[in-house]
């Protein structure tokens, strides 16, 4: 159970593919438009049920409980090995060699 | 009675909410047809470049330093022939609060908005520019929200734009995330509708008016250490603002400095389809929104926008995605110095195009941005790698946007490509005529003339070719 109150993320989807733009390509019509936002929920909520919250505007927008309190998880991402590659290689050009 | 609120009820009403969200009139510099006075729009519903410096200070905008990339201009050396390799500099953008030159252009809207009375600004944009809404909006105490395009169809998001998600989060915004597809902009028209707040977009007078300065502090730095305007300013381009502003500020400065466009090449990737999404490492700066917006700047958000590069390009050159995150790293590793990747586009370029002049003269790349998790090369890399692209060393000329990243097997390998800009002339002197369907007049023949910096008779001979 989300309590009341508590900061979440919820989508919804705001037009199904038969509403999409005529402009839009192909693979795009297919799936719908959908939208992720942040707000306080308005009331005790099981994630997947259908929800209000009020965003920071102090707007009311509904949709989907996704998940409370969300975080960022986006990072460094994992180690490149052609990156220090490049690190040494730009010295090594520069400053290294018998010239 | 409720207003309706299904796509083409809303997309039709987008002339009354943009009159109202904008507070401009653009219906006052038409001609009724093709041409429409630009510098009286300028001059009108902007600001002097006096009093733009004046906003600018007054909230920690602008004034950044410019810095000389020794050991890059020195690997440049390397790779050319004796006597050439320009000195290449880069103007630190990063330093604005937001962290990108961008706050130049938010600093003025928010100027403005806040002026005209307005609780709030909003904005559509999936770049650096929400944060810098965000940043000048916090300074302002006004509320704002960033309507981005980040996901795909699954929910994956571009690590770049998640991180400027964050940013403006962390700065006080309201930030509505939405799947790929043009259709932002009817969520966009909704939100302005609902909130009555400013539109605060990128393409207003008062948006470009903002870069101008940049371009003048370019000239003047140059003249107080050197005593004489840089030989190129290389811009990185996509919605073409960045170009127009620094362009205008260095015509007003009276250099008469060439200026370069360099885009990331993203030939073959569709930008609204939901499967190419994820398939690219850059998320502004490329050839998806610099090749429309330059052959037709009308595509933006307001009817007539302020962003119109063909006016002012001088050359305009692609770069690979690999070569940008070999010189982002040659950056790091050279000079110290860890940047984000819109500046580093035009950084490559500059790499490239310094080779092609003497070592006397001086090539400026006019902005940087900041880097952190998401922007940073390494996640770009391991998310590409992530969604199949592949990645490995050779000669950038192989790589094919969407299926590989070729990273410069020697830094002699990254090398510019020359767009044919008389053939961009004549695309956006077509996309014109079709666009308003009449038969031009003479005045929308100099203003085409104008429009792409040629001439009537080019404008005449393009017309006749159609």
């Amino acid at each position: 159970m989300v309590k009341k109150g508590t900061w979440v993320l919820i989508r919804r989807t705001i037009l199904e593919p038969s509403e999409r733009a005529p402009q839009v390509p192909d693979d795009t019509k297919k799936v719908p438009l959908q939208m992720w936002i942040k707000g306080y929920l308005e009331k005790d909520a099981e994630i997947g049920e259908e929800v209000e919250v009020i965003t920071r505007t102090g707007r009311k927008e509904r949709g989907t409980l996704q998940e409370a309190e969300p975080y960022y998880k986006h990072d460094f991402g994992k180690f490149v090995s052609e990156l220090q590659v490049i690190n040494e290689q730009v010295r090594e050009v520069l400053f290294g060699g018998d010239e | 009675m409720a207003l309706a609120n299904d796509y083409n009820s809303v997309m039709a009403r987008r002339g009354e909410i943009m009159k109202k969200s904008v507070g401009i009139d653009y219906t006052k510099f038409e001609s009724g047809s093709i041409a429409f006075d630009y510098e009286r729009m300028m001059r009108e519903t902007g600001y002097s470049l006096e009093e733009i410096q004046k906003i600018q200070q007054d909230v920690h905008v602008g004034n950044t330093p410019i810095i000389e990339l020794k050991n890059i201009t020195a690997l440049a050396r390397k790779c050319a022939k004796p006597g050439y390799g320009a000195r290449i500099f880069i103007k630190d953008e990063a330093c604005n609060p937001s962290g990108s030159f961008k706050a130049r252009r938010a600093a003025v809207s928010i100027y403005h908005a806040k002026k005209l009375g307005f609780k709030g600004v909003v904005t559509a944009t999936s770049g650096n520019y929400g944060a810098a809404v965000a940043s000048q909006a916090a300074m302002a105490g006004l509320k704002c929200i960033v309507v981005q395009e980040c996901y795909d169809s699954k929910g994956i998001g571009q690590p770049e734009i998640i991180e400027k998600a964050r940013k403006c989060e962390a700065l006080g915004a309201e930030v509505v995330q939405l799947s790929v597809g043009p259709e932002l902009f009817y969520k966009f028209l909704l939100l302005l509708e609902e909130t009555g707040y400013f539109n605060a977009s990128l393409y207003t007078p008062f948006g470009i008016a903002g870069v101008e300065t940049l371009g003048y502090e370019i000239s003047m730095q140059f003249r107080e250490k050197f005593a004489r305007d840089p030989d190129v300013v290389v811009c990185t381009n996509a919605g073409g603002g960045n170009l127009t502003g620094t362009t205008r500020g260095l015509i007003k400065a009276g250099a008469s400095t060439q200026v370069v466009a360099a885009s990331v090449d993203l030939t073959g990737l569709h930008m609204a389809s939901d499967t190419h999404f994820n398939r690219k490492s850059f998320t502004t700066g490329h050839t998806g929104f610099g090749m429309p917006f330059s052959i037709w700047p009308d595509r933006s958000d307001v009817p007539r926008s302020a962003a119109r590069p063909m006016r002012y390009i001088d050359r305009y050159v692609t770069i690979t995605q690999g070569s940008v995150f070999y010189m982002t790293e040659a950056l790091a590793s050279l000079e110290g110095l860890e940047k984000g990747p819109a500046g580093n586009t035009s950084l490559a370029a500059a790499f490239a195009l310094a080779q092609e002049l003497p070592e006397d003269q001086m090539i400026v790349v006019q902005e940087t941005e900041y880097t952190g998790a998401g922007k940073h090369v390494q996640p770009q890399l391991t998310f590409a790698k992530s969604n199949g692209i592949e990645v490995f060393f050779g000669d950038p000329k192989d790589e094919v946007p969407g299926k590989n990243i070729v990273l410069p097997s020697h830094p002699s390998l990254i090398k510019v490509k020359d767009q044919d800009l008389d053939q961009m002339r004549k695309s956006l002197i077509r996309t014109a005529v079709n666009t308003y369907k009449v038969t031009p007049t003479e005045e929308d023949i100099v203003f085409l003339a104008e429009e792409t910096k040629s001439s009537e008779e080019f404008v005449k001979q393009a017309l006749a070719e159609l």
